[in-house]
């Protein structure tokens, strides 16, 4: 005991004086955040429009008005032609052009029909999606209004958004990015503290010495897995306290939940460090192999009920997509273990699965 | 295996990777205290032999005791007995001084009191007196060489293995550090060294010469310049590398 504690201590000690370790391991969670929380929002504002209105009538000046007062579009230009419209596209800075057609607010009268036509700029397809949407919405509410004068049976729906009422993106970035960094962290920051004693040819010294294999990767390992855990009680008071991302559910699951899969990830970095004695190949294959899938794979960003059904196994594979619904459960939904008590499961197979084999391979390159 | 005059003893050791045979049927003993050099031109097999006296690599076959105990069953008391010094220095660079003799003294289970009694006349003997609290990455390439040597016999082991120990350090502290090896050995630490440079070999008090996994030679220096009949060590290996 008294050996390990001085290998932890050690280990401590690489972690504290080397400022680029500390740097990813502090610096990096905070900035993550912020990033993600400010920068990668779906919500648009203040997008310009340029409108085409020939017929100036109330009915177009009302639709007008409400959609400009939405918050949503400022008015870049008034188009005199609908020959105008393309080549404000062209030039950027319009994002969606809104035509009237002749004697709206008349053929609206008379007939009850009148047209609009919405055109967006799809060369950025969410975005143009996004502003149609909203420019609809607003025109189908003054609709409404109108109509609830003169109709007297008419369905109105009322939504309501369930666990995160202004669709905030960033109450999805957070289960996400703790999923990626702890990934990131645990598996990057073992492996390269293992490749590195083997680099410099220590790692030979301590399996001569009577340390145990065992003790040398859970020494190694220890320092890792308490750090993980003070960087996922960053991520989630840093995602309280600016965003104002709710944890409804157990914090002490939350924090077990986050153990399992640190201790997941870090079995995977004594796997990578156990293939190679290189640390970039080792940085290379964690950035990769790891990174690649834990964001693009796990339902982080890209939901992965729309993939194709053989990404979709591919999914299915990757332990962060359970870890990840785990803690949306859990943070967003207010959760227990009743609801998550499979997922759990699955990663905890994951994690002996993994942990199991990185011993193995281990003892196997002392051969 | 206990033998009251061989500290380690091998009989028909055989390590092959693949159809490579690395060592080739080796038999040979080492005696209590003696500085026993293991010669061999790059390649020839000395490294995988050091490797599997002190359980880093398994042998394919053969028997093998070292400080008494079986390498098969008693791997960890043949830890406890032996120290080890690779060809790179292996110190932590971001560690001082003494923070690396802590670790190493404690990974071998000396007590604080220890360490610190034998770090203090470590230190007075090597002259570091003043760097205690140096980080290793700052002092010169000959002092890390001498601690690395220091460390390797801190928790006084009955045998310490030095894998090219002298590779890359100029002559005069080769010099010196082969005054450290003698110290070891007064002390009653058995020396097992390998090395290429062949003015090394004659410091030690037996050599064996490996050419191709196979054990060519095996006497004292004198008596292996009488046989080959040259002048020194360095023609008795070309004599026998050329075959």
């Amino acid at each position: 005991m008294k050996r390990f504690r001085g290998f932890v201590v050690k280990e401590f000690y690489h972690i504290f004086r080397d400022y680029r370790t500390l740097l990813i391991l502090f610096g990096m969670p905070a900035v993550q955040l912020l990033l993600f929380g400010y920068v990668l929002t779906n919500e648009i504002k203040d997008a310009k429009i340029a409108i085409y209105d020939p017929s100036k009538d109330v009915a177009t000046r009302k639709i007008t008005d409400k959609i400009l007062s939405s918050g949503y579009f400022i008015l870049e230009k008034n188009l005199n032609s609908v020959s105008e419209i393309e080549p404000v596209f062209r030039q950027g800075e319009v994002k969606l052009a809104l035509v009237f057609e002749t004697g709206f607010a008349g053929k609206l009268e008379k007939t009850g029909t009148a047209r609009i036509q919405i055109i967006g700029d799809a060369s950025d397809p969410n975005t143009a999606n996004m502003l149609v949407n909203y420019a609809t919405g607003i025109i189908t509410n003054y609709l409404v209004s109108m109509n609830a004068k003169q109709v007297p049976s008419q369905i109105i729906p009322e939504v309501r958004m369930m666990y995160n009422g202004e669709l905030k993106g960033v109450y999805m970035f957070v289960p996400g990015l703790m999923a990626m960094l702890l990934m990131l962290i645990s598996a990057l920051m073992t492996s390269l503290s293992i490749t590195r004693e083997k680099e410099l040819g220590t790692m030979e010294l301590l399996l001569v010495s009577p340390l145990r294999p065992s003790q040398i990767i859970i020494g190694k390992v220890f320092p890792y897995v308490f750090l993980s855990f003070v960087d996922a009680c960053i991520i989630l008071g840093l995602g309280n306290a600016v965003f104002g991302v709710p944890i409804r559910g157990s914090v002490a699951l939350l924090l077990l939940e986050s153990f399992l899969f640190i201790t997941m990830a870090l079995s995977l970095g004594i796997l990578i460090s156990s293939m190679t004695s290189s640390q970039q190949v080792a940085m290379l294959i964690s950035l990769v192999v790891l990174m690649l899938p834990t964001i693009l794979l796990s339902g982080f960003i890209f939901p992965v009920e729309n993939m194709p059904w053989i990404l979709q196994i591919l999914c299915y594979c990757m332990p962060p997509k359970y870890y990840i619904t785990i803690i949306k459960s859990i943070m967003l939904q207010g959760n227990g273990i009743v609801y998550v008590w499979r997922e759990t499961l699955i990663l905890a197979g994951f994690t002996s699965l993994f942990l199991t084999l990185s011993i193995k391979k281990f003892n196997v390159r002392l051969a | 295996m206990t033998d009251p005059e061989n500290i380690i003893i091998v009989k028909d050791l055989v390590k092959s990777f693949g159809s490579f045979t690395a060592n080739d049927h080796l038999t040979f003993s080492v005696r209590r205290g003696e500085i026993f050099g293991f010669l061999g031109a790059n390649g020839a097999g000395k490294t995988t032999t050091i490797k599997i006296l002190c359980g880093l690599s398994y042998p394919t076959s053969g028997e093998l005791s070292v400080a008494g105990f079986d390498i098969y069953t008693q791997r960890e008391k043949v830890k406890r007995n032996i120290g080890y010094m690779s060809q790179r220095f292996s110190l932590y660079d971001d560690l001082t001084v003494f923070e690396n003799i802590r670790f190493y003294g404690g990974i071998y289970g000396l007590s604080r009191k220890e360490i610190d009694a034998r770090s203090k006349s470590l230190m007075e003997r090597l002259g570091f007196e003043n760097s205690r609290n140096k980080l290793i990455r700052d002092i010169p390439l000959g002092w890390k060489q001498k601690l690395a040597f220091s460390v390797a016999i801190l928790h006084n082991p009955k045998i310490v293995f030095l894998d090219e120990p002298t590779g890359g350090v100029d002559p005069i502290t080769r010099r010196q550090f082969w005054d450290m090896i003698y110290e070891a050995a007064h002390r009653g630490i058995t020396v097992f060294v390998t090395t290429h440079y062949m003015d090394e070999a004659e410091y030690c008090d037996r050599v064996s010469i490996m050419v191709d996994g196979r054990i060519a030679a095996m006497d004292t220096p004198d008596n292996l310049k009488l046989q080959f009949g040259a002048p020194s060590m360095n023609d008795v290996f070309i004599k026998l590398a050329r075959g």
